[in-house]
């Protein structure tokens, strides 16, 4: 709160030393000027953000412990045996094996959830939008807390409402959270349901985007539901899919706080996230190699972003 | 309205609203659950088969907030740490967004560039770091530990740039040949017209702020310093039997604030996701 004042004075101070200046002068003390607007964001952004972002990758290359911070000359220099270490690391690569069952089958299932219901709202036919709406969005915004909670519940395996549920039909259903062929599963759909309503969103804007005597050309042509999803709808939703695609992508590969509160990584690592592992490194005072998982992780969303820029954009047939 | 014209048929239309609503039950439904069942007395919590409905009304479980956690101070601490967040974003990020859209300075190129960046980087990738500075700033388990590394985020500043960006230059050399200093031009003209962005950042903000989990998580080591969000998921894992008791009524309170702030501001909510993320 003691910024506007510290800015006041650097602005104010621009007048006096540039006022009578000619043009020469003048970017200069626009120049001031400009620094004192995006000073206080920038030192504050330098010291909590870029600077981690950049000691993160030095502290990857180092054997740093916990123990060693009242100690810095303990330090040694290890180079890349920290990433080279994850090739053997047993938990690691489950960790990076259930992330890629996660990313691989939760980002399809929630943009086609998400496109199914923004296209339903879409179609004119439906009245409540803002109810509908309200609601498919609602647990983007609860806290992964309260849904935890709530999934518990519902996912008890003797009195819970998915198994009393199932049992209606005769069927015993399993300890959805116990199990190691069912947890991963489960939270995947959580993922799905608590995420959808993101997509749906953006979708609902690129579906509306859309002019509507495309639609009636196309129709007039003779063009059939199908067809005018397929040739209409698809090609001029592909920019909107790529954003919907890049931001649940980003988000999963970081997959950590739906095993945390749901299963703890279990059971027997069956749900163990390479966000999570790498966080357990850091709880265990490994430093240095949970520096360099969370890079692992950083280039994997970098370089599957480039993926879906490669694959929707721009290879309109 | 073409598809509203061709598909007159009441079939299809019932079929909608029959899957939409399913829908709408399936993600709706638990929180209802939730929130009917904070008002039930134990046993019924956990009656097999499990019930709507309360049979028999009771704060008791609110009242096991305060009597079994420190409720009043984990509100307090999100409150405080949502709040104090949310402001400074708001401040920060407007400033920052006005000069790198507007005024010309040296290193703004840089700036930005380090700003887009770091977009992308997962938050774990930054928290060692964060832990170790902080343990060396003595801000290990206070609130300003949970506010600083949130102040000035590259979203933030993302956000207000493009906005600032769509305000005609024209109007701000009117108040310049007017002789107004950057500062007032940046107050009275500026921040005015940026109302919605400020409203979507601010919602944007408060909901990631209250709702954030990781951070809180490692930084705040002692029950003092907890915000709602830990001291309950900390307190639900802790325990063998899953205290519905307790977990129910803090949850209900976890999620009353941000529907609250997100049913009256939905609007603005859904027209700034949609704009940031279209263009």
């Amino acid at each position: 709160m003691s910024a506007p004042p510290e800015t006041a004075t650097n602005t104010a101070a621009v007048p006096a030393t540039g006022g009578d200046a000619g043009t020469a002068r003048r970017p200069r003390s626009r120049s001031l000027a400009g620094w004192g607007f995006a000073l206080p964001f920038a030192l504050l952004f330098l010291v909590f953000t870029a600077g981690p972002v950049v000691a993160s990758l030095l502290m990857s290359v180092t054997d740093l412990r916990g123990t060693d911070l009242l100690d810095p000359f303990n330090v040694d220099i290890v180079g890349l045996d920290n990433y080279l270490r994850l090739a053997g690391d047993e938990k690691f690569l489950t960790a990076a094996g259930n992330t890629a069952i996660f990313v691989v089958v939760g980002v399809p299932l929630t943009m086609a959830l998400s496109l199914l219901v923004a296209m339903g709202l879409n179609s004119g036919l439906v009245r409540f939008q803002t109810l509908f709406r309200v609601g498919y969005y609602l647990p983007v915004v609860t806290s992964i807390v309260a849904i935890s909670v709530v999934w518990r519940f519902v996912l008890q395996p003797d009195s819970g409402l998915l198994n009393e549920f199932l049992g209606l039909f005769g069927v015993d259903g399993p300890n959805w959270l116990n199990n190691q062929t069912f947890a991963l599963p489960t939270l995947i759909v959580m993922g799905a349901w608590r995420n959808l309503g993101f997509g749906m969103v953006i979708f609902l804007a690129g579906l509306q985007a859309i002019p509507k005597d495309l639609y009636e050309a196309a129709t007039i042509d003779g063009a059939r539901r199908f067809a005018r999803f397929r040739y209409l709808t698809v090609p001029m939703l592909r920019p909107t899919m790529l954003f919907v695609a890049v931001i649940t992508t980003i988000g999963y590969v970081q997959f950590f706080e739906e095993p945390f509160v749901m299963t703890q990584g279990g059971p027997l690592d069956s749900t163990l996230s390479l966000a999570y592992h790498t966080y357990n490194q850091f709880g265990f005072g490994n430093y240095g190699s949970a520096s360099a998982m969370g890079y692992v992780l950083f280039v994997v969303v970098v370089l599957l972003s480039i993926a879906w820029f490669k694959l929707l954009r721009n290879n309109v047939d | 309205m073409t598809e509203h014209l061709r598909s007159r048929d009441r079939v299809a239309r019932a079929a909608l609203y029959l899957v939409l609503s399913s829908g709408l039950v399936l993600v709706v439904g638990p929180f209802v659950w939730m929130l009917l069942s904070s008002f039930k007395p134990e046993g019924e919590i956990r009656a097999i088969p499990p019930t709507w409905f309360p049979h028999d009304p009771t704060l008791a479980n609110y009242g096991n907030l305060f009597d079994r956690l420190d409720f009043p101070t984990f509100f307090t601490n999100s409150v405080v740490v949502a709040v104090l967040t949310t402001a400074g974003n708001l401040l920060f990020c407007s400033a920052a967004g006005y000069a790198l859209a507007k005024v010309p300075f040296a290193g703004k190129r840089v700036l930005f560039g380090i700003v887009l960046g770091t977009l992308m980087v997962p938050s774990i990738v930054t928290i060692v770091p964060l832990f170790v500075l902080s343990s060396n700033l003595g801000l290990v388990n206070t609130l300003a530990g949970l506010i600083l590394p949130y102040l000035a985020q590259a979203f933030g500043v993302f956000l207000m740039r493009q906005f600032i960006l769509s305000i005609p230059d024209e109007l701000l050399e009117a108040a310049r040949i007017d002789a107004a200093s950057e500062w007032r031009i940046f107050w009275q003209v500026v921040l005015p017209l940026c109302r919605p962005a400020l409203a979507t950042l601010g919602i944007l903000t408060f909901l990631a702020s209250w709702n954030n989990f990781l951070w809180p998580l490692v930084a705040a080591t002692e029950e003092e310093t907890y915000t709602l969000p830990v001291a309950l998921a900390l307190y639900a894992i802790g325990q063998n039997r899953t205290e519905y008791d307790l977990l129910l009524p803090g949850a209900v309170v976890i999620v009353l604030p941000v529907l609250i702030v997100f049913v009256l501001l939905q609007r603005h909510f859904v027209r700034g996701i949609a704009t940031t993320g279209l263009k």
